[in-house]
């Protein structure tokens, strides 16, 4: 692999889009251990790190949790850290994910969404992700190569800003492993949208500090209380992040998506790669003169309850396609918008669908299937699963 | 849109082609999506990878079914797998075969070429004749078999994609392959 032109289209996969993002973004530590389906997005920041692209250290660790670690360490220095995980790469760092949320350093990290073993699987769904939900963690979910890497540059605006760390999510192999054109940014544009991280303080032997001291019943909560309001300063800095991109390199995302969604009567939920798929499929609908559209969240954490509150209290129904499940309870996605909705004095009815699970493929007839199910019943139910062998 | 699944076997460098080819049609301006049967691969067992392309911009992720064209990197693969399955009526299948179209009458029902791009790629000192490696000879073949992209795109996108010291002789391998795809005579006016 040659040093890379920026500047110019290429035919890349998802996983190297998220290369391609972090070097962009000039990370200066790098730490991970290999995983299917990730180890791509680590294995060209090598290269990238081996033939002098890119200037970084490249830590090579014995277990994800020691990646996360070293990232909390490098970190701590001021350093902007990277790394990529999957399933259960990211379930055994889970310890060190609330670590890095607490002391507020600004990791960004791609994880590549595979389903959770056993049964062991190598296929796409939520559930290693969604698991994480409650760590302090910011996640965004993409839906193509191109929102992957520019998502990993807004990430680490965003994460710098109000100091906690950013999880972006990509479908395993309908994004990691999939090739299609994106644009790489000019690096002289990507610099002028992210200065270096300067952290308000950094473990430094020429100003001395103590981090992670013992935090008794009287200060602990406060700090947690500022964990809060920091999330709650990201959905500003998200869209504010989303906005200066945009008028930089031309393409903008939001924290959510309306699609076609004026006078739409039933409005479908999705997050990831179901997104593209479904537009397709709404565009199709329309043409049949069904009044249906589409709401994508990307940005899940931070959750933006109020532009979610406003994109959905006018439709008539509301049809959310869950790739996760929470046992027990349901479709995650769904919890969210409920909650979101219950205070509302207008709240639709809320379809909860659960399809394509260690990795099931969700065609354009699975999101035909859940739309007409909602269209044709007039009860709303809390959890539909959809092509499930009984 | 145009969709086009590859048949070959672990390291033989299906998915390599799918994206070789996809750059190149890229190059002409067109939107693509290449992909690789999701999930784990090993050396010498039967792998897939896809093909989209169109004129806009491609939003369906759903895996493809229903191919437009197959290609078919290892002729062994026939006795396998059912390189058929889901292909449109008059769909086209390339096969790396040193026999003529007309052998394979079971297939007769679509349009076969076959090109010896095993021979081809010995020829031109990539792999051996037991573990050649035919990916981007195919590639020439299939380019003229269906015209979707010239010869000259195509090599473009070998020379972007693949380490210098290999460019030479797997271009050379194309073109070759290029000139030397048979296409069953019968059925070659129904090509679209």
């Amino acid at each position: 692999m040659t040093p890379t032109l920026t500047g110019t289209k290429k035919v890349v996969t998802g996983n190297h889009a998220v290369s391609y993002g972090a070097m962009l973004a000039r990370v200066q530590v790098i730490s991970a251990y290999p995983i299917t389906p990730q180890t791509q997005v680590v294995e060209l920041l090598s290269e990238f790190c081996a033939n002098g692209t890119l200037r970084a250290k490249f830590i090579k660790v014995e277990s994800e949790h020691s990646a996360m670690a070293a990232l909390i360490g490098a970190a701590s220095t001021g350093a902007r850290t990277f790394t990529a995980t999957s399933a259960h790469g990211l379930a055994l760092m889970h310890e060190m994910l609330h670590w890095a949320a607490g002391a507020r350093l600004p990791i960004v990290m791609a994880d590549i969404n595979r389903a959770m073993g056993p049964p062991w699987s190598v296929w796409t769904d939520q559930n290693d992700s969604l698991s994480q939900r409650d760590t302090g963690w910011m996640q965004v979910y993409c839906e193509s190569n191109q929102e992957v890497l520019d998502t990993v540059i807004q990430a680490y605006r965003v994460a710098e800003k109000v100091s906690m760390p950013a999880m972006l999510v990509l479908d395993a192999f309908v994004l990691s492993h999939t090739a299609e054109p994106i644009e790489i940014p000019d690096q002289s544009l990507v610099d002028e949208y992210l200065p270096p991280y300067r952290p308000l303080y950094k473990l430094d032997p020429n100003d001395p500090r103590s981090f992670g001291a013992l935090a008794p019943p009287d200060v602990y909560m406060e700090l947690r209380y500022k964990m809060h309001q920091a999330m709650e300063d990201a959905l500003i800095e998200w869209a504010r992040a989303d906005e200066e991109f945009s008028e930089l390199f031309g393409r903008r995302y939001g924290l959510i998506e309306p699609y076609r969604a004026d006078d739409a009567e039933i409005l479908l939920v999705t997050s990831g790669t179901v997104t593209s798929t479904a537009r397709e499929v709404i565009d199709e609908l329309r043409a049949e003169g069904r009044r249906v559209g589409l709401l994508k969240i990307r940005v899940f954490r931070p959750f933006p309850a109020q532009l979610v509150r406003a994109a959905l209290q006018d439709t008539e129904k509301v049809a959310v396609l869950d790739r996760n499940i929470s046992f027990g309870m349901g479709g995650i996605f769904a919890q969210e918008i409920k909650s979101a909705l219950y205070n509302s004095t207008k709240r639709p009815p809320i379809f909860g669908f659960v399809a394509g699970l260690g990795g099931r493929d969700i065609t354009p007839s699975v999101i035909r299937e859940i739309i007409d199910y909602t269209e044709s019943h007039d009860e709303p139910e809390d959890l539909i699963w959809v092509g499930v062998k009984r | 849109m145009i969709e086009v699944r590859f048949h070959g076997r672990g390291g033989q460098g299906a998915v390599v082609a799918s994206e070789i080819l996809a750059t190149a049609l890229f190059k002409e301006g067109k939107f693509v999506q290449a992909f690789p049967a999701f999930g784990v691969e090993r050396r010498g067992a039967p792998v897939m990878a896809f093909l989209r392309f169109d004129g806009a911009p491609i939003r369906r992720r759903s895996q493809i079914y229903e191919p437009d064209h197959v290609v078919v990197l290892d002729p062994t693969l026939l006795l396998a797998v059912d390189v058929t399955a889901g292909l449109k009526p008059h769909g086209t299948i390339l096969i790396n075969s040193e026999a003529p179209p007309e052998s394979f009458s079971a297939l007769n029902r679509f349009v076969v070429a076959t090109v010896p791009a095993g021979e081809i790629a010995v020829a031109h000192g990539l792999g051996t004749r037991t573990n050649p490696i035919v990916n981007t000879a195919i590639l020439g073949a299939f380019a003229r078999l269906t015209g979707f992209v010239s010869l000259e795109t195509l090599l473009e996108a070998m020379a972007e994609k693949l380490p210098e010291r290999q460019r030479e002789r797997n271009q050379a391998a194309a073109r070759a392959a290029y000139e030397a795809v048979t296409i069953a005579a019968a059925l070659e006016r129904s090509i679209r």
